[in-house]
């Protein structure tokens, strides 16, 4: 495993063993509860979750002197604490993020660190160690396997991200630094999410409980209601057309129609009577494919296909309606 | 199919296989591979384990399959049900057909079958004997058609090579039977890859879902953009080639391109796709758990062996591929074009009885133009 030194542990706290970095340190949870001294870490730990929260990036003091650096630590796993404190989902997931942003802006500043070495060596370890990305750097272009950028990418919606918005050469995806960072924060959140919900949730803490508090008070703002209109969007509409029409819908439009509904919560029964007119109609047939995608005849449920492959298949008619919406089941849902 | 024909292709297929075990083996790691067949008239049988050539050739003496299929992926246990295989890893395959690449159908080559009233007649829009417009197209033997698709197969192959770092003598190219080609990259770093990744791959290949960003233009500062060189690697490289023509005309025409907007060559990128970008079929590239015809089987839409070409140069499908015997046998042929195999022309044929060589009687009643007497 990576090797890392204080000023490491700061840029990237999520790799330091909390309950472990604290007793190395001489402390035990409870004294941040109750020692006034401490106060001050527990309200930064409470500052870096409320700027997480607004999709901000915290920013440590690093200029200051090296009693400083304890800090900034401490605050990081006192914040893990509180988060797990609270049992706020939607923070813990709003902190991650916000926390894999911070660390990227560290991870590529030290990719491109051309006075220490070490540096740049730890952050190609990283990239390998946790994401399994081996990164070879050429002057200031950083290279990396199709196949590894791949495994990455794809959950990506932004076009910039498909391979062919690459240059690829022998096998490579040439990258900025930037781009080598940003290909990983997908997961390098999920990996900070993972580590704080997999960590042990601790008894409340003397001295914690009014944090906490506000914490459930803050994670309410994020609830998200929506509505969902009825409607169809327009290419479910134009598919339902063309087999109104008795005309032939390819077998990707029959698969956008049939996913679409049955994700919509439709029944077999229901959607099937909607192939009848197609030219090769097989009642048998069709009822065993439907079973197939609703995951009763195997074990996959099939999803309804992205916008972008359905507009890749020529089955897109996209209208203003549609607004930014990147899989058609999403049509017609709105925030309240 | 009546029965008389099944009988005869069945029996063809059957002693043909006999003849050239030779040529049928099951690929590495055959306990991992699922294997499948189908009958004529019948459907598919797959989630078939076969460990040996030897279990191969059993079940081609057994079943006289009209076609044979093998999976690319690797299992654990093939046999099972999907959902309970246990994926394991598939080699990486393209297929490039010649009916993926044609804008409309080769006159001298395609013959039209009416569906009300079963006439077969040379190309047209409805039927020339009730006027219906319920046809189905069937082509027959195109040199035109083979010829793009080997031009297609060489570009893939390039893409394979210099893009994605294939090795080429890693690149093995099949006939695929009938209209098309098979390229495999066997035992590359791609096997482990899923069906997501080789989607994005088949985009790549076929130019698809690029943005001008990707060739320097910039959107909100024009003026800096600078689209591709001559000398540019990749899909850079291809364009510029495309857009310029030679590479003195890259200044006049990346002008022009950068005065037309952002939206102009946007659409114009989309447009491209048709001219430089390869025409495989993505399906078959992003399906990991296929099963593909089996190398030295028949495909049964034409009678023509699946083969390895080793000189795509100098492979002729219609010569190469075409390994049924010449035995004369008596028929009903209604094939109103002209078509070659075996450097020997055949037809036109007005629901006539003639008597011709076993493969041309194969290739029409495999194609549905003949039928035993």
């Amino acid at each position: 495993m990576v090797n890392l030194g204080n000023d490491e542990i700061v840029k990237y706290p999520f790799l330091a063993e909390a309950g472990k970095y604290l007793s190395d340190k001489g402390f035990s949870l409870d004294q941040f509860g109750t020692d006034p001294d401490l106060r001050k870490i527990v309200d930064s730990a409470f500052e870096r979750i409320t700027i997480a929260s607004e999709g901000r990036i915290f920013k440590p003091d690093l200029s200051s002197d090296n009693s400083s650096l304890p800090l900034e630590i401490f605050s990081f796993l006192i914040a893990v604490i509180l988060l797990k404190l609270s049992g706020m989902n939607t923070l813990i997931r709003r902190f991650s993020l916000a926390e894999a942003r911070r660390a990227e802006k560290f991870l590529e500043k030290d990719l491109i660190n051309n006075q220490d070495a070490m540096k740049a060596k730890l952050s190609l370890q990283i990239l390998h160690e946790l994401f399994s990305v081996t990164v070879q750097r050429v002057d200031q272009e950083f290279r990396i396997l199709v196949r590894d950028y791949l495994k990455h990418s794809i959950n990506f919606h932004e076009r910039e991200w498909k391979l062919i918005n690459r240059k690829v050469i022998d096998g490579k995806v040439h990258l900025t630094p930037h781009e080598t960072v940003r290909l990983v924060r997908k997961e390098l959140d999920r990996h900070i999410y993972t580590k704080i919900n997999s960590s042990s949730s601790p008894e409340m803490i003397p001295g914690f409980e009014n944090y906490v508090d506000k914490l459930k008070q803050l994670a309410k703002k994020f609830e998200v209601r929506t509505v969902e209109s009825t409607e169809y969007p327009p290419c479910i509409k134009h598919a339902i057309e063309v087999l109104e029409k008795g005309e032939n819908l390819p077998h990707s439009g029959r698969f956008l129609l049939a996913t679409f509904l049955l994700n919509k919560g439709q029944t077999v029964e229901q959607i099937a009577p909607l192939f009848k007119n197609a030219p090769d109609y097989n009642p048998k047939v069709t009822i065993y494919q439907l079973n197939q995608l609703s995951g009763k005849s195997g074990t996959t449920e099939y999803k309804c296909p992205s916008c972008e492959k359905v507009e890749g298949q020529d089955l897109c008619f996209r209208a203003s309606t549609c607004g930014t919406i990147i899989n058609p089941l999403q049509f017609g849902r709105k925030r309240v | 199919m009546n029965v008389k024909d099944v009988t005869l292709l069945e029996d063809t297929f059957k002693k043909f296989y006999f003849e050239h075990f030779d040529l049928l083996h099951v690929p590495d790691n055959p306990n991992q591979r699922e294997f499948g067949y189908q009958k004529f008239n019948g459907g598919m049988n797959r989630h078939i384990s076969l460990k040996s050539d030897k279990e191969l050739h059993l079940l081609l003496m057994q079943n006289k399959p009209s076609d044979v299929y093998c999976s690319n992926a690797r299992y654990t246990f093939p046999n099972l049900p999907m959902a309970e295989k246990d994926w394991k890893n598939a080699e990486l395959i393209f297929d490039i057909d010649a009916k993926d690449l044609r804008n409309e159908y080769p006159k001298d080559s395609t013959l039209i079958k009416c569906s009300e009233c079963d006439t077969v007649s040379p190309l047209a829009d409805v039927c020339p004997n009730c006027q219906s417009t319920k046809l189905s197209f069937t082509t027959l033997t195109c040199d035109d058609c083979i010829k793009s698709t080997k031009d297609e197969v060489v570009k893939l192959t390039k893409i394979l090579t210099e893009d994605l770092g294939i090795h080429e003598e890693s690149i093995k190219i099949f006939f695929s039977g009938n209209e098309g080609f098979h390229i495999y990259a066997p035992n590359s770093e791609y096997e482990q890859v899923g069906s997501k990744e080789r989607a994005e791959i088949a985009d790549y290949i076929m130019f698809r879902g690029c943005i001008p960003e990707t060739f320097g233009f910039k959107k909100f500062n024009m003026n800096k953009s600078s689209l591709p060189k001559f000398e540019d690697e990749g899909w850079n490289g291809r364009l510029a080639k495309h857009l310029y023509g030679k590479k003195s005309n890259r200044s006049k025409i990346s002008q022009e391109i950068i005065s037309g907007g952002y939206a102009l060559f946007q659409k114009r990128l989309e447009d491209y796709r048709e001219s430089i970008g390869i025409k495989i079929d993505p399906n078959v590239t992003q399906d990991i758990h296929r099963i593909f015809r089996l190398p030295g089987s028949i495909n049964s839409k034409s009678g023509l062996t699946k083969i390895f070409v080793e000189d795509l140069k100098k492979f002729d499908p219609y010569v190469d591929a075409c390994l049924i015997d010449d035995e004369e046998i008596e028929v009903v042929a209604n094939c109103p074009i002209k078509f070659s195999l075996k450097n020997k022309k055949f037809g036109p044929y007005n629901n006539e009885q003639i008597s011709i060589p076993k493969f041309a009687v194969v290739y029409m009643m495999c194609k549905g133009i003949a039928s035993s007497v």
